[in-house]
């Protein structure tokens, strides 16, 4: 790795946004592959997901960390021609959604992003999820992890119905279920079924990886 | 019910009340009650029904206050709100009937309702902002507005005739004044409603929880302007840029809430708190962004013989040293999630607290539960008074009634 590589993975990470956009467009310019530059990015990623998980940043540089990583995605994207790099291997497929009733998307959007630079595959399926369109996106996706998301206390009987569906439906072997959002405890673990509960997201992003066998 | 006078239980609820506010030791610890469509299910009814129909609402909230006694209540306006959103074609929330079921709540629509680039004319000229831009884009009826030409600047004839009075006959203002006629006879219909509803409350001995309602600087424009990206992103991008526009706003955060608490009387000031809590920015940012507007607040607040009831969502533990920094005995600090026992030992010679049974024990729990958690938080928050029993945000719209029944019988069996 260059000068100005170390450079570009310093600027993300530090939140330099002006600066690590202007790097990572003399890089693009001057011919490095586009994929290198993305790849980058996730080992800022990497440093950003550590660093919140340690308490150093919280939700705004998180935010901040993923807008400047899009903005160098939309300028790499369109140079990556046939590439013999084949995409990383993921850790595991993760699929997340509001249940229904709670059209919150704030925290889920979040707990998504941190999955995603995490190395998850994640799939999130929106607000308002019904119960069946769950049960129809676990049997279409396969995953090993579902992250049920609610803010308000009517989110409470919406993951009970959700879980108890999955299960009826024969669906929850293997099948690891989180919950999260404002009001979610131990207590609401415990009534919906579910086998744990995260109070931020990098709860989620641990309780993902114990649970994938990508995980440790 | 005993059958002692509305004026004697208003007098004794309202000094208990002000006793805990005041960290005065209280014959048996205060309990406020604080619910919204908690009602519809009290009373069997739809949410839609609560938000439609202002006598459902206030017959509902009045049989729940005097079968459950508490020290004070909370106004029904929030739940009748109806056809108030639908004469202004409000946009920022769905609500029963309007984007969620019939038996749902309102849910806020978190947007951006303000671009970045726009604090600018926000700071330059807030009520231009206002009239062309931001309420255009946050309600139907207000959408001709965008047309309304730019007042300053013009004088003499300009203001008799000329292009700036020729603008005013556009169609799109013209129907912008006719919705907000129709918008405006509904909210005075409400007002009055509420009005006399309190008084009628009054006269039973129940005072109201509160006057005047305000949010935090940042809060709001995080909530209501900049949504959820956007400010999580200014505090890193242009915290100056936001720093100058709390400053700007804060002046008209306090006149408002000021002006509603002496309009109706009441010195108690709601302030919910979102953005605040641990886990949403570093400590630093909280004390050098978020804080310094809002303790400021607090203080103009406090001079004016108002109350503060902060409700601090979440949980605020890395905030209590930072916030405990306003006068001793003038506020309320309410705490959602935060160990209220540890806030007794941080803040207990500052502030009365209030809360904070959990959302989720009142809704899935059994009264028995109930009752030994109120019992916890009685003797080891209520001890020596500074304290308000409540839910850890009010009542949850779905917790059985006698949950609810035994969260406010609890100050009667375990006062101290």
């Amino acid at each position: 790795m260059d000068e100005n590589e170390k450079r570009l993975i310093d600027l993300v990470a530090d939140m330099e946004e002006d600066d690590a956009l202007a790097l990572a467009k003399e890089l693009l310019d001057c011919g490095v592959d586009p994929l290198q530059v993305l790849a980058l990015c996730r080992e800022a990623m990497d440093i950003v997901g550590k660093r919140f998980e340690e308490g150093e940043y919280f939700l705004p540089e998180l935010i901040l960390a993923g807008e400047v990583l899009d903005q160098i995605g939309v300028m790499a994207k369109p140079l990556i021609i046939d590439s013999p790099n084949k995409p990383s291997r993921k850790l595991g497929k993760v699929l997340i959604g509001t249940v229904h009733g709670d059209l919150h998307d704030i925290g889920k959007n979040i707990v998504t992003f941190m999955l995603d630079i995490n190395g998850f595959e994640v799939k999130d399926i929106g607000i308002d999820v019904p119960v069946s369109t769950f049960l129809d996106e676990i049997q279409a996706f396969q995953p090993q992890v579902i992250c049920l998301s609610g803010f308000l206390t009517l989110a409470f009987d919406s993951m009970k119905e959700t879980i108890e569906a999955i299960e009826v439906s024969g669906l929850r072997n293997g099948l690891k279920i989180q919950i999260g959002g404002g009001q979610i405890d131990e207590t609401i673990r415990a009534y919906t079924g579910a086998d744990a509960y995260g109070l931020n997201a990098v709860d989620a992003v641990n309780f993902c990886r114990k649970s994938t066998t990508g995980g440790e | 019910m005993s059958d002692i006078t509305g004026e004697t239980r208003y007098t004794e609820k309202s000094k208990r009340i002000m006793d805990a506010v005041e960290l005065r030791p209280t014959d048996r610890v205060p309990t406020s009650f604080f619910a919204t469509f908690w009602l519809a299910k009290y009373g069997g009814v739809s949410c839609r029904d609560l938000f439609y129909d202002y006598n459902t609402s206030c017959n509902l909230m009045r049989k729940a206050v005097i079968e459950l006694d508490p020290d004070s209540y909370i106004s029904p306006f929030l739940t009748m709100l109806g056809p108030s959103l639908d004469a202004t074609g409000y946009k920022q929330l769905q609500w029963p009937g309007h984007g969620v079921s019939d038996n749902h709540s309102f849910q806020f629509l978190d947007k951006e309702y303000m671009t970045a680039d726009e604090y600018d004319d926000f700071i330059f000229d807030p009520t231009g902002f206002y009239l062309n831009k931001y309420m255009p884009r946050v309600a139907e009826a207000y959408e001709g507005f965008a047309h309304f030409p730019v007042l300053p600047g013009n004088m003499y004839v300009t203001i008799a005739s000329g292009p700036l009075v020729a603008q005013l006959a556009n169609p799109e203002i013209a129907r912008s004044f006719e919705a907000i006629q129709k918008a405006a006879q509904e909210a005075q219909s409400l007002m009055m409603k509420c009005m006399t509803f309190g008084q009628e409350m009054t006269a039973q001995g129940y005072p109201e929880s509160f006057g005047a309602v305000a949010p935090a600087p940042l809060d709001f424009f995080g909530d209501y302007f900049r949504g959820a990206k956007g400010i999580l992103t200014d505090i890193r991008r242009r915290p100056e840029k936001l720093i100058e526009a709390m400053e700007k706003v804060l002046v008209f955060l306090l006149r408002g809430a000021i002006g509603a608490a002496r309009m109706t009387g009441n010195k108690f000031v709601f302030i919910p708190i979102h953005w605040g809590p641990d886990g949403f920015m570093s400590v630093q940012q909280f004390k050098t962004l978020w804080w310094p507007t809002f303790q400021r607040l607090l203080l103009g607040l406090i001079e004016n013989d108002l109350i503060p009831v902060v409700l601090w969502e979440a949980n605020c533990t890395s905030r209590l040293e930072i916030i405990g920094d306003i006068p001793a005995g003038k506020a309320v600090y309410w705490f959602e999630h935060t160990d209220l026992v540890k806030a007794k030992e941080v803040l207990g010679k500052t502030v009365c607290l209030r809360g904070n049974v959990p959302a989720s024990l009142l809704t899935t729990g059994t009264p028995e539960q109930v009752d030994a958690e109120c019992r916890r938080l009685i003797e080891k928050v209520g001890k020596d008074g500074g304290f308000i029993l409540d839910g850890s945000i009010g009542i949850p719209d779905e917790a059985p009634v006698e949950n609810v029944r035994a969260m406010f019988q609890s100050v009667h069996k375990y006062s101290v």
